[in-house]
């Protein structure tokens, strides 16, 4: 009897506890200090006005992977996900994602501005909610470089001026726009000449002159943990991650910032869920991409906010207390000479230069 | 007589044969057994064979193609493709109408992505295209709806392809409609539509009622929203315009047959399609592009194989890549290799170390175990990374040897980010699944057999290996072909230290899974990995024989 009694009561917590749960969405993002961003700028401010409980799933870097893998499988069981905009293009192809209208999901400016006009050029995708504008980028060691620190990205591809190990990411992206650029391509071609076998071959023939000097990174952690040990001279990275180092770590490591490629960050909705769930993410989404939500976000971490009307609140770190808006990747001083990533060129080529930079890499 | 049921069949107790009897109880018994095993069997069915078997049928199945483009894949069996002609018109007509539905169910760029993997440019080539097809379609609403804007009204469509109230109905056209749409949409479509077309229609418009029916099922039952006030798809008016350029509509006296009699009067031309896709895109006039669907039409495909082994499948057979892209049979003879060179260094290591741990008095050989357990207790990556600490050029093991002055400060070693650094790191991390099966099996031999031995006058050598060895056989067998399977499947270590030269398979597979989603090809590289220990396992029980394997 005693145990019967037992067993009810703990039947009916559980359903009890369940009952709670419903009240909670995952929320999926890249981890490390730019989840902790989200969460101190959007996910806690958003707990506490609506009770939602948020949790949050590091899974960004497999997204597409397992939303396809969730689809087959008729079980979605993430409400938010943030992904890179190549990723969410892909993502919207797939019919994995939702389409946004935003105008009537996302919020206006305080101005009034649509949210269409406030985001402009930057909705690259019907599915895509940019939040921040961050680029790939160099960092050298202050200390290691001698009088004459590196300010043109062909300095990465000079091996007499500055000797020593570079670190590159281990994939074709980027890397070969920056040789083609230091092989004597003008920035309005590169991605006709890379369209052609002789081009990819110009673009390995250029790494080629510096393989041997090149550290090969997979997670942007790797770079910043290289300049830290001295490993190398300089090295490509997201540019939030070299903020850390330099400001945060106070390591000896300064910004390069020439030829920085742009590439944008947001959310989107996987498509198929319910209409509570889909409901809840769609408040959310609204919440955390206002104007200020976005600005408060640039407090955290060096990403500069998708929306125009951001740019203006973007104020002072929060621990650090200095000022954010020449860290940021789109400030005039940082962005004199900027490279556009091309989604579509980059969604027709990955597969097969990437198989022969592999092919290269192995050589 | 009585002798003869002597000799008949032993009875049991209850008089049934005995042999019977025995047989039942014998069955009784294992069906017990079975059961009791069944929560296991159950699970290992559920949870590990099925989902590898469905995996690894990814890579020969390419259902996708015929799935998204059935009428173009029917049209082009009958085209050869290594004329230098294209594509007749209605493979043209036939891809418009499969692509608009792929398009409306967003299926096309998963076939766009699909074909890329076969020739570059046509991911984007479908996307664009995808994006395009309701131009022609605003066009022909346009011409029609200004001989009669009735035309555009979503209302009269539905009365116009209904029919009259009382005419036959095509029950056929649905249910065909049916079935395009959940081979396309990967599911089932249900439920009951309230239109129907009619039968003099389909004859009369055979496009139209076609593409209409499409429209009002996905409508109706995906979208859920009412046929009667949706605009039809553009489709629709294309297909209109083509019905009518050889509709005779003269003798029809359903709904709208005044307004059909006036469109087809006004004689609007027909659709040219081939002139539509190569005004969208001059490469749908390339014939490279028509004889990539076609060579990758059928619904099983050796591609993904062929491209596993640096071979692809081209219309004219199997060919080899094109040399600067041949990466993967490299890396498969890179990871035996290297799985070799690591399972022989853990064997060379560990067999010290067993016969250490076998031959010490228990107290102490425990706490010796512990060592070996330890790392085997911490986190894979902590000591991945931690020889990443180790072995780099500011490590701490190029700092110790600048130090002693072994080595000069600007000329440090390269030891990590090679196959060096894989090498090192592996035989560490896989260092106890050598030496516990070895440990056990010493212990079990006997000491008195050496000290047998050298009282017979054998060398310390000798007896070492002319006795003690052999009889470790079966724990080194056991070592070796955990550490070489282990390792031959290896990923992160390898992708963390292993730089350019030191990585594996595993971390190509790794790739198609999780960034250019090309499973197929994971899967065949999966398998063939696969297949590759099958043969040697099968290989060394030819040779060594698996029942010498101990394990304990």
């Amino acid at each position: 009897m005693k145990f019967t009694k037992t067993l009810l009561a703990t039947t009916a917590l559980t359903v009890a506890a369940s009952a709670v749960v419903a009240e909670e969405m995952t929320i999926v993002s890249w981890g490390g200090a730019y989840s902790k961003s989200q969460k101190l700028a959007y996910h806690d401010p958003y707990s506490e006005k609506t009770g939602v409980t948020i949790i949050n799933d590091d899974s960004s870097a497999e997204a597409v992977a397992k939303l396809r893998a969730m689809n087959e499988a008729g079980n979605i069981t993430w409400d938010v996900v943030d992904v890179v905009a190549a990723d969410a293009m892909r993502l919207c192809d797939e019919g994995l994602a939702m389409e946004i209208d935003p105008d009537t999901m996302l919020a206006p400016a305080p101005d009034g501005t649509s949210a269409a006009d406030d985001f402009g050029d930057l909705l690259v995708s019907d599915c895509f909610i940019p939040q921040i504008v961050y680029s790939t980028t160099f960092g050298y060691r202050t200390d290691l470089v001698g009088d004459n620190p590196p300010d043109d990205i062909c300095d990465v591809f000079d091996l007499e001026a500055y000797p020593g190990k570079r670190s590159l990411e281990k994939r074709p992206i980027n890397n070969m726009e920056w040789a083609l650029l230091c092989d004597g391509v003008a920035k309005a071609d590169v991605y006709d000449v890379l369209a052609t076998a002789e081009g990819q071959d110009q673009a390995l023939a250029k790494l080629d002159s510096i393989k041997d000097s090149v550290v090969w990174w997979n997670a942007g952690a790797d770079t910043p943990q290289l300049l830290a040990d001295g490993e190398v001279i300089m090295g490509s990275t997201y540019n939030g991650r070299l903020f850390s180092v330099i400001e945060e770590q106070k390591q000896p490591v300064a910004m390069l910032w020439d030829a920085q490629v742009f590439d944008l960050d947001g959310w989107i909705i996987p498509a198929g869920l319910s209409d509570e769930r889909k409901q809840r993410a769609l408040d959310y989404i609204m919440f955390a991409t206002d104007t200020q939500r976005l600005a408060d976000q640039a407090k955290y971490i060096s990403y500069g906010p998708a929306r125009a009307s951001s740019a203006p609140l973007v104020g002072k770190h929060a621990d650090l207390g200095i000022d954010m808006a020449p860290h940021m990747p789109t400030d005039p001083n940082n962005a004199k000479n900027t490279f556009l990533y091309n989604y579509e060129f980059w969604a027709d080529y990955r597969d097969d230069i990437d198989a022969k930079f592999q092919a290269w890499l192995a050589q | 007589m009585s002798d003869i049921a002597d000799t008949g069949p032993v009875l049991a107790a209850d008089g049934t044969p005995l042999k019977r009897s025995l047989a039942r109880a014998l069955r009784v018994q294992k069906t017990r057994a079975l059961l009791l095993i069944a929560p296991l069997l159950a699970f290992v069915l559920i949870s590990f064979i099925w989902p590898i078997g469905v995996m690894l049928f990814r890579s020969v199945e390419n259902e996708i193609v015929e799935n998204t483009l059935p009428n173009t894949v029917k049209e082009l069996a009958t085209w050869d493709g290594g004329s230098q002609e294209l594509p007749p018109q209605s493979a043209f007509e036939a891809l418009y109408f499969d692509m608009f539905a792929a398009t409306e169910l967003k299926r096309h760029t998963r076939l766009g992505t699909r074909l890329n993997y076969e020739k570059t440019g046509i991911s984007s080539l479908f996307r664009q295209s995808g994006r395009k097809l309701d131009d022609p379609g605003k066009d022909y609403r346009k011409a029609l709806g200004a001989v009669t804007s009735d035309i555009t009204k979503s209302a009269t469509w539905l009365e116009l392809i209904s029919g009259a109230s009382d005419a036959a109905r095509s029950a056929p056209l649905v249910a065909s409609q049916r079935q395009r749409l959940s081979t396309l949409d990967d599911r089932q479509i249900k439920g009951d539509l309230s239109f129907s077309p009619s039968a003099d229609i389909v004859q009369l418009l055979p496009r139209a009622a076609r593409e209409y029916t499409a429209f009002a099922l996905y409508t109706e039952l995906v979208d859920g929203k009412d046929v009667a006030k949706t605009k039809p798809w553009e489709s629709v008016y294309v297909a209109l315009a083509a019905d009518l350029s050889d509709a005779d509509v003269s003798g029809y006296n359903g709904p709208h047959a005044q307004m059909l009699r006036d469109l087809v009067a006004a004689d609007v031309t027909a659709p040219d399609f081939r002139a539509i896709f190569t005004d969208i895109d001059k490469d749908w006039g390339a014939l490279e592009t028509w004889r990539t669907i076609q060579t990758h039409s059928k619904p099983y495909t050796s591609g993904y194989f062929l491209n596993a082994i640096d071979m692809q499948k081209t219309p004219e057979g199997a060919m080899a890549q094109p040399e600067n892209k041949q990466i993967l049979v490299k890396l498969f003879i890179r990871t035996l290799i290297m799985s070799l060179i690591i399972m022989g260094s853990c064997a060379l290591l560990a067999y010290p170390v067993a016969w250490i741990l076998a031959n010490l008095p228990a107290r102490k050989a425990n706490i010796l175990m512990i060592f070996v357990l330890l790392p085997f207790w911490t986190s894979l990556l902590v000591r991945t990374s931690a020889w990443k600490v180790m072995l780099q050029q500011q490590g701490v093991i190029n700092d110790v040897l600048v130090w002693l002055g072994l080595v000069d400060d600007a000329d440090r070693l390269i030891m990590i980010n090679n196959q060096f650094g894989t090498i090192v790191a592996m035989t560490h991390i896989l260092l106890p699944f050598m030496i516990l099966p070895m440990y056990s099996v010493m212990q079990t031999i006997n000491p008195s057999y050496l000290r047998a031995a050298k009282s017979l006058g054998a060398t310390n050598w000798t007896a070492f290996w002319r006795v003690y060895f052999p009889q470790t056989i079966p724990g080194i067998g056991a070592g070796a072909i955990l550490v070489f399977i282990l390792s031959i499947g290896y990923y992160i270590t390898p992708e963390i230290v292993g730089g350019t030269k030191g990585v594996f398979i595993s971390n190509r597979i790794a790739y198609h899974i999780s960034s250019s989603l090309n499973w197929g090809l994971a899967a065949a590289l999966g398998t063939i990995l696969l297949v590759v220990v099958l043969v040697l396992y099968w290989a060394y029980d030819k040779i060594v024989g698996i029942d010498n394997v101990k394990l304990g």
